[in-house]
């Protein structure tokens, strides 16, 4: 944002898109407040809105500079849509989105500020997008096949730069990063296997030099013995680089090998959020407890310690009354069918939302 | 495990299937011998392009010919060989005696028949069934594998139920002429952990209640295996690497490809701070490398892996390791 003018600058800030931030925030990267992703339901011949579903419906947190932030739930719970939502592929509903940003004055002198990029147009919102970048799920469809290795990674960097050229530099710097070589410039996604398109995935994410990296599933798509080779590689990139990451997965080992922080979502709802090593030792939410006991341990002497959960997810269309989790809850009461339970503080770093947290 | 005079239920002898593509001979089954038994729970684990489906449907003769073609093998099912039956016997046996689920709960079920349909299907070719008792018989199904409310349920079509439901439903059809053997093929990899765990219990419990029959379990993940299986085999390039029990094959892994693929995936319960690393890639099927399949990526390469495929050997009773690292210490079987 260093060629923000001040008058920009104001404009931004009478428009309440950016805030100036006081040096106590020093850490923090990104903030979310009360993010809200609805999906309108359309029917009848007048494509009238009758309801909607409510994928992401009033989610909070924040993430440190540097951290792994993991993001886990079962499909539709919404995590794939708060990591579009935070990039803006997707538009939020209600909510903000703070990103801490230094801005430079007309004085030389550099100013913290948190942008809201909830509230930001496309043209504002261009900086952000080369700050922010994503991995995607699927390393076979996420690549253009018509576009050579070279112009995939290049293509990113000729948008936010400007540059036409200079560029194959850095694309030959980025693909060795990425465990791949010089070689591979000329040639098209379909002569890779999927652990190398996904390396190309992340070539691509790291060409702008990002402060974050949203990975929505990276390694779900890849064979098991590869998977392991994505996982250290993005680990090794960021003791290197020193990027943030959101780690999107529904694979709780995964996540629990790579993040230092975890919220686990379910419906929309984030049901709690720590420390990894909280969460996978002492979940004080019954959902996580059972979502951790689901995991087969990989070991044929210990089975069957399992709390199979009864029933089915309800439909984010229409969900339950209270805690949305309480139809399926073992432990109940009369209270969670009427009351949504806080997001609450149960320990230091610890957020739970459940009305007897650490009771089952 | 090991229990006294345990009953073959299938044996496969020496199976090769290949594909033509683009004029090429893919061998997708390269030599696979068999056994299981009655009462068993048995684990295929590979990565794609191992051969482990193939194997699956050539078992069940549904390898489309062409392209494909089962070229080699004996595959007797209670000592009858399946591939020498005609097209109207085999028939008879397929969703009857052997009943197979797909991975694919979205897409293996027709989308333009009811559920209920669809699981009396078998019922009314296989045992002869009227509607009206057909229909009874799959409501009963649907109660048994879990579904609530079924005589509600039978009249919905597919896209009503979730995916963990539909998986459901595709059990309910593969066992409603109770079959001995049950080919379940990657079941759970299109659903979340929890489902998994509800499905996977599922097949235990009907696993145990009928002690004639048997299960064959294809899968990509070992902790799956872990959880359900008696006995494991593990492919790697359409041939077998190792056959274990699952104690065994976890407690004591041999083949450098199944001791990299425990070490590559992270755990639960134990911490490490970084994966160990398989390195290159699974070979595609048309490129399959000569010698021993694993040699390009395995830490243990000796000069005769490039050259020799190695024999499967037999280690200890029961454990089977295709490996030139043992060649001294096994028999040849």
């Amino acid at each position: 944002m260093n060629d923000l003018k001040k008058t920009r600058l104001n404009q931004l800030e009478e428009k309440k898109k950016l805030l100036r931030v006081k040096n106590e925030d020093k850490k923090t990267l990104i903030e979310v407040q009360n993010l809200k992703t609805y999906f309108p339901v359309v029917g009848g011949v007048f494509r009238k809105v009758t309801g909607y579903i409510k994928a992401v419906d009033g989610v909070s947190f924040s993430i440190n500079k540097g951290e792994v932030f993991g993001l886990v739930g079962e499909t539709g719970c919404g995590k794939s849509t708060i990591g579009k939502t935070l990039v803006r592929i997707l538009e939020p509903t209600s909510g903000n989105i703070y990103y801490y940003d230094k801005v430079n004055l007309r004085n030389n002198q550099k100013q913290k500020v948190k942008i809201d990029l909830a509230k930001l147009n496309r043209k504002e919102m261009m900086p952000y997008r080369s700050k922010i970048q994503m991995i995607f799920q699927d390393p076979y469809s996420s690549l253009n096949p018509r576009f050579t290795v070279g112009d995939i990674i290049e293509e990113p960097l000729t948008v936010h730069s400007g540059k036409r050229k200079e560029n194959k530099d850095t694309v030959k710097e980025l693909l060795e990063k990425v465990g791949m070589s010089e070689e591979h410039i000329y040639r098209y996604p379909h002569e890779f296997s999927g652990g190398q398109r996904q390396r190309i995935g992340i070539a691509r994410a790291l060409s702008t030099n990002p402060e974050l990296i949203i990975a929505d599933e990276p390694v779900s798509a890849l064979d098991v013995s590869v998977q392991a080779q994505v996982i250290n590689l993005m680990q090794d990139l960021q003791d290197e680089f020193r990027v943030t990451y959101i780690f999107i997965s529904h694979d709780l080992s995964v996540v629990k090998h790579i993040a230092r922080r975890i919220a686990v979502m379910y419906l929309g709802f984030i049901m709690e959020i720590g420390p990894a090593e909280q969460i996978y030792n002492n979940p004080l939410n019954p959902y996580t407890k059972i979502l951790l006991s689901s995991v087969p341990e990989g070991n044929p002497r210990k089975k069957a310690k399992k709390q199979p959960l009864r029933g089915e997810v309800p439909s984010s269309l229409h969900k339950p009354e209270g805690c949305c989790f309480h139809p399926r809850c073992p432990i109940a009461q009369e209270i969670c069918k009427k009351e949504d339970p806080l997001f609450e503080e149960q320990k230091k770093g610890v957020f739970v939302k459940c009305h007897f947290p650490g009771k089952f | 495990m090991a229990k006294k005079e345990q009953k073959e239920l299938l044996k496969v002898e020496n199976l090769k299937t290949h594909f033509m593509i683009e004029g090429k001979k893919a061998q997708a089954v390269d030599g696979i011998d068999l056994k299981v038994f009655e009462g068993e729970f048995f684990g295929i684990v590979g990565e794609s392009g191992s051969g482990k489906s193939v194997t699956a449907l050539s078992i069940l003769r549904l390898i489309p010919d062409p392209p494909g073609k089962i070229s080699n093998g004996k595959i007797f099912f209670r000592n009858r060989d399946l591939l020498n039956l005609s097209w109207e016997d085999m028939r008879k046996i397929r969703g009857n005696e052997i009943s197979m689920i797909f991975q694919e709960p979205m897409t293996s079920l027709n989308p333009l028949f009811t559920i209920g349909f669809q699981i009396m299907e078998p019922l009314m070719v296989h045992r002869n069934m009227d509607k009206k008792e057909a229909k009874a018989a799959s409501i009963e199904m649907l109660r048994k594998v879990g579904i609530s409310s079924p005589e509600l349920r039978v009249d919905d079509y597919p896209h009503q139920f979730s995916g963990g439901m539909r998986q459901r439903v595709m059990i309910a059809i593969a066992l409603s002429c109770d079959p001995s053997l049950l080919i379940a093929d990657e079941p759970t990899t299109a659903l979340d952990v929890t489902v998994q765990a509800q499905i996977l219990e599922l097949m235990t419990e009907i696993k145990n209640k009928r002690k004639d029959s048997a299960i064959i379990l294809i899968t990509h993940d070992l902790a799956v295996i872990a959880e359900t299986c008696d006995r494991v085999m593990v492919m790697y390039c359409g041939k077998i690497q190792e056959v274990a029990s699952t104690i065994n094959l976890f407690e004591n892994p041999l083949h450098p490809y199944t001791k990299g693929l425990m070490a590559s995936i992270p755990s639960l319960t134990r911490k490490k701070k970084r994966l160990n690393v398989i390195k290159g890639n699974v070979p595609g099927i048309l490129s399959f490398p000569p010698g021993c399949p694993f040699h390009p990526r395995c830490e243990y390469r000796m000069p005769i892996c490039e050259e020799a495929v190695p024999e499967l050997l037999k280690i200890e009773k029961g454990h089977f390791v295709r490996c030139h690292l043992y060649s001294h210490k096994g028999k040849q079987e």
